[in-house]
Formats: structure tokens, C-alpha cells, sequence
């Protein structure tokens, strides 16, 4: 298939830049990446490569309740990785668990970036009062563990909604809540570049033609700040996915409707010291495998975008 | 043009500018130490005119205020005091006003953080053109763009590169072209050449004077150095914290300079004619602009300071064809005859 | 005949990247005698700082010396390992850089560390290296000397600053001094002040120094020989009056044309057409021949050598007949 003429230039451009250059010399980021391509992959295509449905109530069946890994002697080859209680697939489960983890760490991030980005461009470029206040909130908030934040907020917004809706609302509640606990990162970080970018000649030139504080923060020195944007937010990808497993864990997060892979880790748990290990096992790796290659591929991105490391 | 501006009008008029900054510690840091604010003027009270077609330089070293003037012209600061008249008009009343702003544009210093890293050159050429709307659709842009690209020595296939694969004197003319895309009639020119190397900065010299005699530009040119000062000036002033000492035609300026100050900085030029003059080295340091020394600011350097030059503040006052802020100017003890022309080449160099 | 003070052989240095080798400086040779000033000027990226940072050791990585020696009193320096080069970077060589701060320590005092310089690479006790400091400081021209030596290096100005550098640069009385851009991050009367002084005191205890300026005004006072370089190599080379004054390498007649005058106005400066090419683009044969209005057929294919051009030497075909006539 022919590629349109503009991406086939783009990918040309992409495999000509220091970026894919720095990538293909750093196995740990190719290695990362096929991880993360893989868990990514599962997760998107859960519901035409998942052996079983394992929101089907139908189809399960209790007798196929607490089958180990298809390689023990006692496992079944249909539950490559055995089944929990109810007699779920554990696999199944754990594709359509990170299905939930990844939509909520995207989100998350994407509204923490979207937030924090807006919030520092503001603080950086009006300076004066907007900044300091701004820059207060960041500071106080900063001074809490994250975890806690985003369980206060979960905690408060449940609170406050009427009963029928938290089933409805409540993953949008816990992107609502991970995504504020996350973004004064992004605002103290755009807030200093800004501050860097705004001095500069180029901002000064449009300055001087008149143009509007909005249209130069946003033509300008927008674009000139997102470098260090995109590693946080690569990074605090994988904080999120962690965060929302946490709030699941403690049973706050996503409803038991939806299962993450954080509500996974959590009924497999009570399973643990009754010798069903892969219940909780599973999960917990898919969980380390998704976070550890995104945060590599952060790593990654932070020393290959640095210029001084270059 | 509107009612009200004389055509006859000089491009310029300042007019007692000053702009002072606070520089004060935080509010705690001074009620625990009892220090009081601290105010930096960075120009305290510059009057100058400069008429069409011509250009003016300001000289003088680091923290003089020389770039502050500037940025107060093009209204990127508003001032503390005083006024800007341009063709006529008062300026910071029509600070908002984008005809006038049109007609005013400004070259910087480092060519490496005057181009926006992430754009193409024709979009950064074309970004006046289209904050003013002066050319109607995408094709009359582009030929506009190309045009001002080939004006500026570059070719119009530049426009679809970005900043970083240009040198520093081929993003100098790319930020001219910008200025001139306007259609501007007077640039603010703040150390345009000082990031060059020479002989690049006299590609972008010489390029500079042809378009003023093309267009019939008018500059307000800021540098430190001097001899770069008297190929591009008609008339030049000589700041010295925050305040003009001289302010003289460029000939009288170079060939008969009156201020201590001035003669100071035109001996401490190296001498290329290597004719064996010693340079004479003022001593001593330039003071801090927060607290300036009472009288002349000059007087502590000054081999002709005498009592009242360390009490009295010197006013501008004509002395031939120049005025200068000196008492010893005034009262004739400089002996400003006896004094040779600075730099004269030794006859073999001729 | 005794060696001279320092001699650069052939050098060459590259940085490997990731589009191939650039080479920063390709055959580049000069020698520096005892108490002489050699000036090295060239454009921005010429290659002037890199042959400074080659002689005392301090090119920083993925470059490296990938050719060619550095001999100091006929002994070899560029093959030493880190620390015997530390050391004679302290004791022969010493070293200005344009930037006082990042040859100053902020932490220590400027007495302290004028102290530690002079212990470290001198047989003197601390009362005789205290008492040394104190007379730098008053000889570099910092007033009220004895009081300064327990300030700290943000207390000083900026010309002050490069005062107590070229100080800490000279105390251990090295045999050479190695000056890049001394005065260029200051102003023209505080310059004057420097370089009268760096003059001076070198003058007086016989130190030579290698004077690394883009400012030919700089040179034409200071030096008594000056290297011209340009695209990593030496244009040419010889006395500062032939250089400035006749220059004999295409290059070198612009480069001095171009600089304006201050006791004229003239309505068109010279100058040269185009830019010095970047290290990726070295044109081959002479670098210069796309830019050079004498360039023929040879310029284009051949890398010309220093040849004798009469008063200096230039690497330009133009002076073959020359050279071949002395041969």
C-alpha cells in the first residue's frame, strides 16, 4: 500500500532524526518499546484475542473454578493461565484488566498534562500575581504524596455525587482525581521553561509587531516548551496506570464492574496464602511489565532529548 | 497619514525618557535587614531626535542603558517618564494603535534566539505580514516572502528551511527580513552585528546601508563598538549610566570628541594601524546604576573631576557642534584643542 | 639547539558522530618560543579554542587527539595520562578563559584558592604562599589588597574577577599561559585594562602566552607572531606587523579588510562573500576556495601546505613560485 505523500515524507523525516537514531542504538528502548507495543497491543485488541469473555456470566462455569496454569499438571490448556474463583480466565481478565488500567492512565496523564501545561504557560508568561498563586497551589499540593491527593479528591467528588450516578461516573471520577494529582509536575516544569522562552528574542520580535499575550504563548513559546513535557509525560504515564491500581487495590478506584488490573491484584490477593499464587501473580506482572517498559521509554526519551548527554 | 503629525516632523522624538526599575529584595527580607527599595534607573532622562532618513547610534558599555532606550522605543517597556513622538505622533497613547506599529521594527542581537527554533523561515518572514493583513491570500504571500528573501541576499527556497540550518549572518538577514516585511520605514537596530564575526558583520553592514538608501530607512542603532558605530552613523550619542554625556554629528564625534568619557572609549580601541600608540586605559570600573555617584557619574574616572563635578550634576549644552554634559567642556579646561584625532593610521597603512 | 617552548606537530582532532568523523583541526603545526606572545585568531568555529583546549588537555569527549604531538621543551604531552597532565596544566601551562566564573571556584575564597595553586605546585609554605597572594592580588591591580584576599569570587566585578583569574593563572609561574578570549565578555575600557596587564606582567618574567582572540585589534597590540585560522588549519602564519599589515593569504587580506576602520567612514566595507563552512562541509583542496576571488583549478583539487610567502607563511598556491624558488 502506498503510504499519502505527507506521512511517507514525515516517516522519512522520522527515520532521518537524532530520535530514531539515539532508538536504535539503545537496546533498552527497542526492548521497552516491544514490551510496552505488546501490553499496549493486548489491551486494544482484548476482545477479538482473548480466549474467553470473562464479563459473560453465561459462560462461566464453577467447575472450572481455581485451575492452575495450563503447564501444571492439573491445568486445563482453554486457561493458558488458569482461572480465578468464579472460574474466569485469568488471562482474559488480566487483557481486559489492562484495557481499564491503560484508558485510565492515558486519560489521566493527558488531562494532568492538558492542566498542568495551560496552568504553567499562564503562570510563566503572565508572571505577577497569576504566578504566584498559581505556583502556591502547586507548592502545597506538591507537599502531599500524590496517592493521597488522588484519594481525596476520589473521596470528596464521590461524596458529593448522588448515589445512582457513581456507577456511571466513577472511572471518569478516578481520572478526574489521579489527572489533579498530577499536574503541578507539568505546570513547575512549563512554568520554568516559559520563563526561559519568554525573555528570548523571538517572543520579543512578536511582541513588538503587537501580538496578543494568548496568540504568542501559544504560537511561540508553546511549542518551544514541550520537550521536557513530553518525558514527564511518558513517565507519569506509568505513575498513573500505578496510582489507579493503588485506588483499586484499596477498593476506591475503577467500579468491580469494570476490573483493572489493580482490582485483579486485589481478589487474587485473598487467594495468595490458599496456594492459588497465579490469581494475583499475573496481574501483578502484566502491571510491572506495562509500567517498568513505559518508564524505560521515558528514561530514555529524557537522555536522548537532552542535549548535553547527546 | 492623520491629522495632527507634521510632515516635517523628525521619524523620532525623545523627549526626558526615563525607565526605572525596582530591584528591591523581597518585602520580608527588607523589614528583618531595615534595607530600604532599591531602584535601578537604567535610563534616567535621554532626549534625542532623529530625522528621516537618517540614523542615530547610541555607544557605551554594558548596563549603560542603551538597550533599555531601544526597547522603550519599540514599546516592548513602557516608561517611567518622559515621552516617544513618532512621525508626529505621541507613542504610548498609540501604543495600541497598528498602523503606527507597522511602521516601526526592531533587529536583535543573537541570531540563534531571534528566529523561533520551531517554525520555517517563510512563516517567521510572513508573521508581520499576516498580524498586519497586508497581502491577501497564500500566493501573494509566498511572493512576498520570496521577495524578501531575494532582497536580503538569500534564495526564496531558504523560506522552507528552518532557523538551524542557516549560519549566524545568513539568520541575521533572515531577521531583517522579517523587520523589513512590514514595510517599516524606521528599524531599531539593538547590536545587529555584535554576535558576528567581521566578516560577516560586513556583509550585514553593508547590507544594512543599502537598504536605508533604497528604502530611505531611518535607524536608531545600539552597539559598543565604535568603529562599527562611525561606518552607519550620522549622528551618535555617548551613554553613560542611564544618561547621554554627548550627542554629536558622527564626523565631530570621532574627529573632536569633548567628553572625557567619550575620548576614553575611542583610546581604548586597539589600535590595528599598529602605529605603536599606547592606549591609555580609563582606570577603574563602571558604577553600579543602583547607586550612581552624586554629581557627574563620570567623575570618579575622570582625570579633569574637580569639586564641582562631585557635587553638580552636568546638564547638555552645546559646545560647537555637539552638546555634552561635562563642567570641564563648559568651562573651557578640557583642552580640547590640543588633542589629536583618535586611531590615526600610520601613513604606510593608507 | 635547544627545543623551542612548546611545539604543536600535525595535529588533527576529531569528533566522531553520528553522520562520521568531523575533523575540528586537520594538520595544524606552529611552535611557541620562550617569553613570546603568539596570537591564534580565526571566526567562530575556525578552531582556535579547540588547539588551546588540545595543548592543555581539555578537549571534551566524544572528541579526541587523533593525530600529530604537542611537545612541551621537547618532551611529548599529548599521550599523558590524566594526572601528570593535571599536573604541568598547573605548573607550566596555565590557563584564562573568557568566562572568569568557570575557572573560579564560588565556594572558596580568591586568597584560598590563590594559596592552594601555589602549595599545590610550588616548594613554599602557607605563611610564604599567604603572603604571595597577597602581593598578586596588589600586582593584578585589585585595590585594598590585603582586605580582598577573604573575599569571595562573586564579590568582585567583572573586570576584577578576570584580574584574580589571570592572577591564579600566573601564580605557580608557569612557563606558558594559554589566554582564550581574556577580554572578550568585557568592556572596551575594562579590556584595555587586561590586556595591558596580561602584557605586562608576562613581558616582565619572561612567560609566553598563546593569545586565542577573534579581535585582530586585540592581536595587532599584543602578539608578536599570529597564527590565522580557518576551518580548522592555519591559514598562515608569521609576524604580526607582515600579517596585519601585508597580509599574504587571500583569507587573511579579507578578514582585514572586512574590519571597519574608526578613523574613516567608508561607504562600502570589504567583504567576503559566504560563510566559513561548517565541519561537515570542508570543500576539498583548499578550504577557502569557494570564497577566495584568486581561486583557480589547483585550489579546487589539491590541500595546499604552508608555503614561504615571503615575511609569513600561507597555505595558498598563490605563493608556490615563492616556495619553490627557496626549496
Amino acid at each position: 500500500m502506498a503510504l499519502p505523500g505527507a506521512a511517507a515524507a514525515l516517516l522519512a523525516r522520522w527515520r532521518e532524526s537524532d530520535l530514531w537514531w539515539s532508538f536504535r542504538r539503545s537496546p533498552v528502548a527497542v526492548g521497552a518499546a516491544l514490551v510496552a507495543l505488546l501490553c499496549i497491543g493486548g489491551a486494544l485488541l482484548a476482545p477479538w484475542i482473548a480466549p474467553h469473555d470473562p464479563f459473560d456470566l453465561a459462560g462461566l462455569d464453577l467447575s472450572n473454578a481455581f485451575k492452575p496454569p495450563a503447564w501444571d499438571a492439573e491445568g486445563d490448556p482453554a486457561f493458558p493461565l488458569g482461572t480465578d474463583g468464579q472460574g474466569r480466565d485469568v488471562l482474559s481478565a488480566i487483557l481486559y484488566g489492562a484495557r481499564i488500567s491503560l484508558l485510565v492512565g492515558l486519560s489521566a496523564t493527558a488531562f494532568a498534562t492538558l492542566l498542568g501545561v495551560l496552568l504553567g504557560l499562564v503562570a510563566g508568561y503572565a508572571g505577577g500575581t497569576a504566578d504566584a498563586v498559581l505556583m502556591r497551589i502547586a507548592d502545597v499540593q506538591l507537599t502531599f504524596p500524590s496517592i493521597l491527593v488522588a484519594l481525596l479528591v476520589n473521596g470528596v467528588v464521590q461524596a458529593s455525587l448522588p448515589r445512582e450516578l457513581h456507577g456511571a461516573l466513577a472511572l471518569y471520577v478516578v481520572i478526574f482525581a489521579i489527572g489533579i494529582s498530577e499536574w503541578p509536575k507539568f505546570a513547575r516544569t512549563v512554568r520554568g521553561s516559559t520563563l526561559v522562552e519568554r525573555n528570548k528574542e523571538y517572543v520579543l520580535a512578536a511582541r513588538v509587531i503587537g501580538l496578543g499575550r494568548a496568540r504568542i504563548m501559544l504560537t511561540h513559546v508553546l511549542p518551544n516548551v514541550l520537550g521536557p513535557v513530553l518525558v514527564i509525560a511518558t513517565l507519569n504515564l506509568g505513575l498513573a496506570i500505578l496510582a489507579e491500581a493503588t485506588l483499586s487495590f484499596l477498593g476506591v478506584g475503577v467500579p468491580p464492574t469494570q476490573p483493572s488490573l489493580g482490582t485483579l491484584i486485589r481478589i487474587g490477593n485473598d487467594f495468595l496464602f490458599s496456594g492459588e499464587w497465579w490469581i494475583t501473580i499475573f496481574p501483578g506482572a502484566a502491571l510491572v511489565a506495562m509500567v517498568l517498559s513505559v518508564n524505560l521509554l521515558g528514561d530514555w526519551l529524557r537522555d536522548a532529548l537532552n542535549p548535553k548527554l547527546r | 497619514m492623520r491629522d495632527g503629525a507634521d510632515p516635517a516632523a523628525p521619524m523620532l522624538e525623545v523627549e526626558d525618557l526615563a525607565k526605572h526599575f525596582d530591584v528591591s529584595r523581597p518585602l520580608l527580607h527588607r523589614l528583618l535587614s531595615g534595607e530600604g527599595r532599591r531602584i535601578l534607573r537604567a535610563v534616567d532622562g535621554v532626549s534625542f531626535a532623529i530625522p528621516k532618513g537618517t540614523t542615530l547610534s547610541l555607544v557605551g558599555e554594558s548596563g549603560c542603558g542603551k538597550s533599555t532606550v531601544a526597547r522603550l522605543v519599540v514599546g516592548l517597556y513602557t516608561p517611567t517618564r518622559g515621552r516617544v513622538r513618532f512621525a508626529g505622533h505621541d507613542l504610548h497613547e498609540a501604543r495600541a494603535d497598528a498602523a503606527q506599529r507597522r511602521r516601526m521594527q526592531m533587529i536583535f542581537q543573537d541570531p540563534y534566539a531571534s528566529l523561533n527554533p520551531r517554525w520555517r523561515v517563510r512563516d517567521i518572514i510572513a508573521e508581520p505580514i499576516r498580524a498586519f493583513g497586508l497581502v491577501k491570500g497564500r500566493a501573494a504571500e509566498r511572493e512576498r516572502v520570496a521577495e524578501l528573501l531575494t532582497h536580503v541576499g538569500l534564495s526564496p527556497l531558504d523560506g522552507e528551511k528552518y532557523p538551524h540550518e542557516f549560519s549566524g549572518g545568513q539568520r541575521q538577514r533572515i531577521s531583517i527580513a522579517r523587520a523589513l516585511s512590514s514595510s517599516p520605514e524606521f528599524l531599531v537596530c539593538d547590536e545587529p552585528t555584535s554576535a558576528l564575526d567581521v566578516s560577516v558583520q560586513a556583509q550585514i553592514l553593508n547590507l544594512m546601508k543599502a537598504l536605508q538608501r533604497e528604502l530611505g530607512l531611518t535607524y536608531l542603532f545600539i552597539s559598543h563598538n565604535l568603529a562599527v558605530v562611525r561606518q552607519v552613523s550620522d549622528r551618535v550619542g555617548v551613554m553613560y549610566l542611564g544618561r547621554l554625556v554627548e550627542l554629536a554629528p558622527a564626523e565631530t564625534l570621532f574627529t573632536a570628541p569633548r567628553h572625557p568619557y567619550t575620548r576614553a572609549l575611542l583610546d581604548a580601541v586597539p589600535d590595528l594601524g599598529m602605529t605603536g600608540r599606547q592606549r591609555v586605559p580609563v582606570g577603574g570600573e563602571v558604577p553600579s546604576p543602583i547607586a550612581p555617584p552624586p554629581g557627574c557619574a563620570f567623575h570618579p574616572r575622570c582625570p579633569l573631576a574637580d569639586a564641582r563635578c562631585r557635587a553638580e550634576r552636568p546638564a547638555l549644552l552645546p559646545a560647537g557642534e555637539a552638546v555634552v554634559a561635562c563642567h570641564a567642556v563648559e568651562e573651557g579646561r578640557d583642552g580640547a584643542a590640543r588633542r589629536e584625532p583618535a586611531g590615526a593610521l600610520a601613513p604606510d597603512a593608507a | 639547539m635547544a627545543p623551542p617552548l612548546l611545539e604543536v606537530r600535525d595535529l588533527r582532532v576529531e569528533f566522531p558522530t553520528r553522520r562520521g568523523v568531523l575533523t575540528a583541526l586537520d594538520g595544524v603545526s606552529f611552535a611557541i618560543e620562550a617569553g613570546e606572545v603568539l596570537g591564534v585568531v580565526g571566526e567562530s568555529g575556525a578552531g582556535k579554542s579547540m588547539t588551546g583546549a588540545a595543548i592543555i588537555g581539555l578537549i571534551e569527549p566524544p572528541g579526541r587527539i587523533a593525530g600529530g604531538q604537542i611537545l612541551l621543551e621537547g618532551r611529548r604531552i599529548d599521550d599523558l595520562p590524566y594526572e601528570r597532565l593535571r599536573r604541568i596544566r598547573g605548573r607550566e601551562i596555565g590557563a584564562i578563559f573568557q568566562d572568569p566564573l568557570t575557572t573560579l571556584n564560588p565556594l572558596y575564597t580568591v586568597g584560598e584558592q590563590l594559596e592552594e595553586t601555589m602549595l599545590t605546585h610550588l616548594p613554599i609554605g602557607r605563611e610564604e604562599a599567604r603572603r604571595r597572594a597577597v602581593g598578586w592580588l596588589e600586582r593584578v591591580g585589585i585595590p585594598a589588597a590585603a582586605q580582598r584576599i577573604g573575599s569571595y569570587p562573586h564579590e568582585f566585578s567583572g573586570g576584577m574577577r578576570q584580574r584574580v583569574v589571570i592572577a591564579l593563572a600566573l601564580c605557580a609561574e608557569p612557563k606558558l599561559v594559554i589566554a582564550d578570549e581574556p577580554t572578550t565578555a568585557l568592556d572596551v575600557s575594562i579590556q584595555a585594562q587586561i590586556i595591558a596587564l596580561l602584557k605586562g606582567l608576562t613581558r616582565e618574567r619572561g612567560t609566553a602566552v598563546m593569545l586565542i582572540t577573534h579581535d585582530m585589534g586585540v592581536i595587532a597590540e599584543t602578539a608578536d607572531r599570529v597564527a590565522v585560522m580557518y576551518a580548522g588549519r592555519i591559514a598562515e602564519i608569521g609576524p604580526v606587523r607582515e600579517v596585519v599589515k601585508h597580509p599574504r593569504h587571500p583569507y587573511t587580506a579579507g578578514l582585514m579588510a572586512s574590519i571597519p576602520p574608526l578613523d574613516r567612514r567608508v561607504e562600502r566595507l570589504a567583504q567576503i562573500e559566504g560563510a566559513m563552512p561548517r565541519l561537515s562541509e570542508i570543500p576539498p583542496g583548499c578550504a577557502f576556495h569557494p570564497r577566495c576571488p584568486q581561486a583557480f583549478d589547483r585550489c579546487r583539487r589539491e590541500r595546499p601546505g604552508l608555503l614561504d610567502a615571503g615575511g609569513t607563511r600561507a597555505a595558498c598556491w598563490l605563493h608556490l613560485d615563492r616556495a619553490g624558488r627557496h626549496a
